[in-house]
């Protein structure tokens, strides 16, 4: 089993519900966020172009964050989520430097270093992570990438996509179709 | 403004807010142990309560959690909800924030002058209330109740307009009308005697090609229909896109024709040219249901894409090939009708353009089109009739025959002795409208009120419009409060609940609370025959086969249709509800009033040089200056910016993200500067700015003085001569780069 999200640019319009569901489900302060919206435009007027995308952990599969980590609280769980331990954590901010996505910050009252989770605790019962139950225009997906059958699986067989960063060698698991 | 009788009162410098404070109960410090302190819940261990939302106009029906201390902790859209589908937009789900905000409204609070110096203080509900009705009770007297007026926005706005018809007024007025859908509802009443509704009756679902003037669906996060557009995207649905600015649908558009702005129309009546003259119109539809079309045909002859492209910088081909697209997937199309319309002072005509490029299509009453609209009647809670009042809303808009709606500019104007013949309006009621900034020309507006007898605000934040007013009401949020039940058109009928998840923050109390206080005090006890509201509610479930108890456990409920099917069937005969009972192409009701009876272009000013248009919109997690000081939506956006285009920036030197001062043609300065965003999503001529910031109440303690009022730099107001309509959009901007205030505290 392996999680990954697929975040369709295409439907995505930028109106950072996804940030506001992930602050109310997971106690965010104000100030901070574990996911966010970019936009990057390209041309001049009128021929101009321009991208949304809703970003987070790439949940890589060779997480720098998880190598400099001195205590071993950022740690990778099952389905390949990587996630933080709290209490294990010392603040150290190694991870915070090491992550090319700019993903993580260190909470301002309880001193860990905190980031998407993919929602474990709801997936665990069978919802769908805040951000992509919220989203009102449904571009984001959310599943088991080794499962054939599933939702973000088909869409990367049949739809064109890229990921962030890629010459950073992290092999994140955020797919952007465009 | 040079103070006089009513000066501007920050709530704040009078040290009550501190004393609200203590006195409510809550502290900052609760807010942020509820934020801070770690918590991995179950919803189904929640408890939950329905709700409407209420931060815009589109009332998604959602559920209000709380945790086992009754704290409200999330909130979530109802599956069963047809405007959301079981997902609120950005502010749905961050309307916890109205709730939360420590800037709320805490009092009821009383002006009051000492030593010269006008100043609130705090007064009890009691005391508050009796001076509004001894206030009501005076104008009465005076001059008649008709000369007590309710300018009015919402759900507190229902509330009190039960209380003013009792009271025998109806000089009601709301800012939706004349400064934002009038013109819409105008032009589409013209052509198919109906008007699209709200939510708009649009069939985004089924459509094959929409069509986008300046609407932004997307940037407004009309919520059912951004939902159903996105869906519709992979489907494949072709979108074509009129704005000046690459707005975020622009981008997903097959077709973005980045139009010269005011020049709308001209554009409409050459997409009218093409469909018939390239023989591309729906004939068996047109002929079946549409009356003058061969006035039509004549009237638009020579309005080819050439002409067009001489006037909207829209190349003939690309119109022609859009043109196209929309018959290539006729009856599937929209052109959509648009929302905030008060553009250019022709909006009736403009509209009425739109409706007749959606009869050509044969869009209206057909799948993938238009359909036709049901909602759920709600029988009127019993009550005695209601005083004939001697002169109404009405009376103040002779001036323009096809207003349907009270005109809030014209309440205004009536209101100065001696703008426009008799000042008929003494006092006002202000209920969940930021006038200042919801008016354009805010000097007029400060003078209206400078001659009012009596203002009375009710708000739940200390919105602008609080500081001029005699008494100020605090209404909770909707978190807190039972509401009038939600019934809007629909495909489907469907009604929802608005309950309280949580008691009144404060000394906050709910609008029917008042409105029945009020009306106890002015003697109409009669018209408020409960004790609370949920009596009003369970009764008027009940009448339609439901009851308070069960809504409370569904928060919606879906009905059947009863007014027949969504669409056309093939060749209906069918009765449109205008006078010729065909959809009117050729208007010969204007005809008669003395206007067009087809839509003409007319060419509108353009920029003086190192001037350019302003043009406004929404940001997806703003509803208008409503939400800027919402936590959780001041997060995401804490203020606005000032979209230039590198090319002319590069001529003025401007750098990204300088901070510059901007003014109007009329000499207008905006209060605060304005960051900059260079973009090349913007026209050279143009600029464009986030509507509802650079708030100047520092009661609003995240959004004061953070980015510049778009509203601040509209004086320059074009009045629709069918329904009254402010167009907004013809006011020039230049830049300042020094700061020209002295002393202005940021």
């Amino acid at each position: 089993m392996r999680y990954v999200m697929v975040i369709d640019t295409l439907k995505c319009v930028g109106c950072s519900d996804c940030v506001v569901a992930c602050q109310t489900e997971n106690d965010v302060p104000f100030g901070y966020c574990r996911d966010w919206v970019t936009e990057t435009v390209t041309g001049t007027y009128p021929h101009v172009e321009m991208e949304l995308r809703s970003e987070r952990c790439n949940h890589c599969e060779n997480p720098p964050c998880v190598r400099t980590c001195p205590t071993g609280a950022s740690h990778v769980a099952e389905g390949g989520i990587v996630v933080v331990t709290g209490n294990e954590c010392i603040g150290c901010g190694a991870c915070i430097e090491s992550c090319p996505y700019d993903a993580r910050y260190q909470h301002p009252e309880e001193g860990y270093v905190d980031k998407c989770t993919f929602c474990i605790h709801r997936v665990e019962k069978g919802l769908k992570p805040a951000c992509v139950s919220v989203c009102p225009t449904r571009c984001m997906y959310f599943g088991d990438i080794h499962d054939p059958n599933s939702e973000v699986a088909k869409l990367l067989a049949e739809r064109k996509y890229k990921v962030l960063a890629p010459e950073a060698g992290t092999k994140p698991r955020i797919y952007y179709l465009i | 403004m040079k103070t006089t009788r009513r000066q501007f009162i920050k709530i704040s410098s009078l040290g009550i807010g501190g004393a609200a404070i203590a006195g409510s109960g809550f502290s900052m410090i609760d807010f942020f142990n509820l934020k801070s302190k770690k918590r991995t819940y179950d919803l189904s261990e929640l408890n939950r309560y329905p709700t409407y939302c209420d931060v815009c106009f589109w009332k998604c029906a959602g559920w209000a959690y709380t945790n086992k201390a009754g704290k409200i902790i999330k909130l979530e859209g109802n599956k069963k909800d047809t405007h959301c589908r079981g997902r609120f937009c950005p502010r749905g789900t961050g309307g916890l924030g109205m709730y939360y905000d420590k800037d709320r409204l805490k009092t009821p609070l009383i002006r009051v002058e000492k030593d010269g110096k006008q100043s609130f203080r705090e007064a009890s509900w009691e005391e508050a209330l009796e001076l509004v009705a001894s206030k009501m009770k005076g104008i009465r007297d005076k001059y008649g109740q008709e000369s007590f007026a309710l300018i009015k926005h919402g759900t507190p706005g229902k509330h009190f307009e039960h209380l003013f018809n009792a009271y025998g007024s109806d000089t009601i007025a709301e800012p939706a009308y004349a400064q934002c859908r009038g013109p819409r509802a105008e032009g589409f009443k013209l052509t198919f005697g109906t008007t699209v509704g709200s939510p708009e009756a649009t069939d985004i679902r089924d459509a094959k090609c929409i069509v986008l003037i300046g609407s932004h669906i997307g940037e407004n996060m009309h919520n059912s229909q951004v939902q159903e557009l996105s869906d519709a995207i992979d489907r494949g649905i072709s979108i074509i896109t009129v704005d000046p600015r690459l707005s975020t649908v622009a981008n997903k558009s097959k077709y973005w024709l980045p139009i010269r702005p005011s020049t709308d129309i001209a554009l409409l009546l050459s997409w009218i040219h093409v469909l018939i003259y390239e023989g591309l119109y729906d004939k068996p539809y047109v002929d079946k249901y549409c009356s003058g079309f061969e006035e039509l045909k004549e009237h638009v002859r020579h309005f080819t894409p050439e002409w067009a492209y001489n006037i909207t910088d829209i190349k003939p081909k690309k119109i022609r090939d859009s043109a196209r697209e929309m018959a290539k997937a006729s009856p599937a199309v929209i052109v959509h009708p648009g929302r905030h319309v008060v553009w250019y002072g022709d909006d009736t005509q403009r509209t009425r353009a739109i409706a007749i490029l959606n009869a050509l299509l044969g869009s209206w009453g057909r799948r993938g089109g238009f359909y036709f609209k049901e909602k759920k009647k709600i029988p009127n809670y019993p009550h005695p009739g209601y005083p004939e009042p001697k002169w109404t809303w009405k009376d103040l808009n002779k001036k323009y025959p096809f207003a349907h709606s009270g005109i809030t500019t014209e309440v205004i104007r009536a209101s100065i002795p001696g703008v426009d013949g008799e000042h008929k309006v003494k006092a006002w009621m202000v209920a969940g409208t930021n006038l200042t900034q919801s008016i354009p020309d805010k000097n007029l507006t400060l003078k209206a009120i400078e001659n009012l007898e009596f203002l009375v605000v009710v708000d739940l934040m200390p919105m602008e419009i609080t500081g001029y007013a005699d008494v100020i009401l605090p209404e909770c949020s909707y978190l807190e409060r039972y509401d009038p039940i939600r019934s809007s058109t629909f495909r489907t009928p469907s009604i929802a609940l608005r309950s309280p998840a949580a008691k009144p923050k404060y000394k906050s109390k709910p609008a029917w609370w008042m409105a029945k206080q009020l009306g106890k005090k002015l003697g109409l006890n009669e018209y408020f025959n409960y004790d609370d509201y949920a009596e009003v509610l369970d009764w008027q479930l009940k009448q339609i086969g439901t009851s308070l108890e069960e809504m409370k456990k569904i928060g919606v409920k879906n009905f059947e249709r009863e007014s027949g099917a969504l669409y056309l069937k093939d060749n209906e005969n069918y009765r449109f509800k205008t006078p010729s009972g065909k959809i009117e192409l050729y208007s010969k009701k204007l005809k008669d009033a003395g206007f067009d009876p087809m839509p003409i272009y007319v060419a509108h000013a353009k920029p003086d040089e190192k001037y350019y248009r302003l043009i406004y919109g929404r940001a997806p997690m703003h509803t208008f200056s409503k939400t800027i000081n919402n936590p959780y939506l001041n997060d995401l956006k804490d203020e606005n910016f000032i979209w230039i285009n590198p090319r002319i920036a590069k001529i003025w030197n401007i750098k990204r993200n300088q901070k510059i001062w901007i003014k109007n043609q009329d000499g207008i300065i905006s209060k605060f500067p304005v960051k900059v965003r260079l973009t090349e999503r913007i026209r050279w001529d143009s600029v464009y700015m986030v509507h509802g910031f650079g708030h100047d109440n520092k009661n609003l303690s995240r959004a004061y003085g953070k980015g510049a009022s778009d509203s601040d730099m509209i004086t320059n107001i074009k009045t629709d001569p069918l329904m009254g309509g402010t167009g907004l959009r013809e006011n020039f901007i230049t830049f300042l780069l020094d700061n020209p205030h002295k002393n202005v505290e940021l």
